[in-house]
């Protein structure tokens, strides 16, 4: 039993990362209605600039809130150059994009700070967290910001004017034109939140995976997983798709015979065919009702 | 009179093919005007040029200024609200919350609340609905949060899109006395595209005749009613 417990414990604190990414993934899914390759990579970059500020000898808090203005901004001008010219072109020609941001962003990356691991400071330390040896003050941090977060975006679209213009615009833009809601520039404020979102989820992150160019990569599958299972118009649902992500693959590690590290992540991909096979919205997703 | 809206010489275009071929015509400040014409005469197509939806030449002047090189939310700010066809229902949404974008572009945020209570006024089953999403109300409930939707612009035009299409018809002539009382009481001018030729000549004052992208007549709406021609093609006696 105390192992049960231990390893839905440590799924927890494995989920929050999890939840976290996929905040970001169902965010720029409100936006554009499809996901973005290179969340993960928009991520690892924001992280790498905090880093870099902080090695400039900026406190945490203040590198902090530069990079979410500049991660802000930098989606923004990723949306305007890259994928409004791309707007009405297929979807095919836009995965294109999506994956050439990520090689491009990868590179660059790698360019400017090189592929050595690094280690990334945590505000929160990392001392047992109520004596538990399972969850960390950093990872019980983590999970407190998240759910700061979920709830910022709750109140962002259900109780603001701009959020329901967003949602708006996602669902039908051309009603939304038609109220006179300026649906491009509200794609591209989309894209600048996600970004910031994602630049939170980052600089949580690399101090439990460290910070380097590849990061992101796994963080970001399971951060799909987490919004598909969760259901991916659903903040709520990301975040409690998260933690079940991560409570079900520790518990698979854990007890089916078999499945040991290496077996992790083809449980996540498992994990994303069977909810769009079973309930394609999610366990929390909005089903569309239509009249027929 | 003075002109509301001022349409001149106005040709669109889906890719290659020409929809609209010089179309010319205007409506009067307070007037309610219909748009007549058979399947794929371009009635929709002259809706959506005036909103800037379809690529177009032409000259559109709404209140003397003019729309050319307008995007189409810009041309909705200026006072103009279009119910498209299919009536362009946020389903997903509940009823209360498509109102609310309705108004989206207003500042004013009691007059906003005022708007939406006197909605509920015009369209009780509204009220009745406000916290359903606006995908599960009847295709009747739909029209009416569609035309609640438009007036919550406090727009100074109105254009309709086949208002009509899909509603029984004592559901359509609910929503046409509703029309009719928007136009008199809000001082809304009304530009109506319409198949049912004899509901739309009953409502409005102004009608024009389209064909194949072409106005082939316009006059008084008792006068078109009256025309022999028109009551041959559309009204069927």
């Amino acid at each position: 039993m105390e192992l049960f417990t231990n390893q839905i414990l440590a799924g927890i604190s494995t989920g929050a990362i999890y939840a976290c990414m996929a905040l970001a993934v169902v965010m720029i899914y409100q936006a554009i209605d499809h996901l973005n390759f290179a969340q993960g990579e928009m991520a690892m970059f924001s992280t790498f600039i905090s880093w870099q500020l902080m090695q400039w000898g900026m406190p945490y808090w203040v590198a902090f809130v530069l990079t979410l203005a500049f991660s802000f901004a930098g989606g923004i001008v990723i949306e305007r150059a890259l994928f409004k010219p791309l707007a009405k072109a297929p979807i095919l020609t836009q995965v294109a994009g999506f994956i050439a941001l990520f090689s491009i962003i990868n590179s660059c990356a790698g360019l400017i700070w090189d592929f050595t691991i690094k280690q990334y400071p945590t505000p929160f330390g990392s001392s047992p967290f109520l004596g538990s040896q399972l969850i960390s003050t950093h990872q019980a941090g983590m999970i407190g910001v998240t759910v700061l977060m979920l709830f910022g975006l709750f109140f962002f679209f259900q109780y603001t004017r701009m959020g329901l213009a967003m949602r708006a615009a996602a669902s039908l833009p051309e009603s939304a034109r038609l109220v006179g809601i300026n649906t491009s520039w509200m794609i591209a404020l989309g894209w600048g939140m996600a970004a910031a979102i994602g630049a939170v989820a980052g600089m949580l992150i690399a101090p439990v995976v460290f910070l380097e160019p590849n990061m992101m990569g796994g963080v970001l599958i399971y951060g799909f997983a987490a919004a598909v299972l969760g259901g991916l118009t659903s903040p709520l649902g990301a975040v409690i798709g998260g933690f079940l992500v991560g409570i079900f693959e520790n518990l698979a590690g854990t007890y089916i015979p078999g499945v040991g590290n290496e077996l992790k992540l083809p449980i996540a991909l498992a994990l994303i065919i069977t909810v769009l096979v079973v309930k394609p919205a999610g366990l929390f997703g909005r089903p569309i009702v239509k009249r027929v | 009179m003075t002109m509301m809206l001022n349409v001149k010489d106005l040709r669109a275009y889906y890719g290659q093919v020409q929809a609209l071929h010089g179309l010319t015509f205007s409506l009067n400040e307070g007037s309610l005007t219909t748009l007549l014409g058979a399947n794929g005469a371009g009635k929709t197509t002259t809706l959506r040029a005036i909103c800037n939806m379809v690529r177009s030449t032409g000259a559109i002047e709404f209140e003397g200024a003019p729309l050319s090189g307008r995007s189409t939310e810009n041309i909705v700010r200026l006072g103009i609200a279009h119910v498209p066809q299919g009536r362009g229902t946020f389903t997903a949404m509940t009823v209360e919350e498509n109102l609310q974008l309705g108004a989206i572009s207003r500042r004013d945020k009691a007059g906003i609340v005022s708007d939406i209570e006197r909605m509920y006024d015009h369209f009780p089953v509204l009220k009745e609905r406000h916290t359903q999403q606006a995908g599960t109300l009847s295709g009747g409930e739909q029209q009416m949060l569609a035309v609640a939707r438009a007036l919550m612009l406090r727009p100074r035009l109105m254009l309709l899109d086949e208002p009509s299409f899909g509603l029984a018809p004592l559901v359509v002539r609910d929503l046409f006395k509703i029309l009719g009382k928007i136009n008199r009481d809000d001082r809304v001018t009304i530009l109506v595209v319409e198949q049912n030729a004899q509901l739309a000549l009953e409502l409005a004052d102004q009608a024009y005749v389209i064909e194949t992208g072409r106005i082939v007549m316009s006059g008084g709406a008792k006068d078109i009613a009256n025309n022999e021609d028109v009551r041959k093609s559309y009204l069927g006696y």
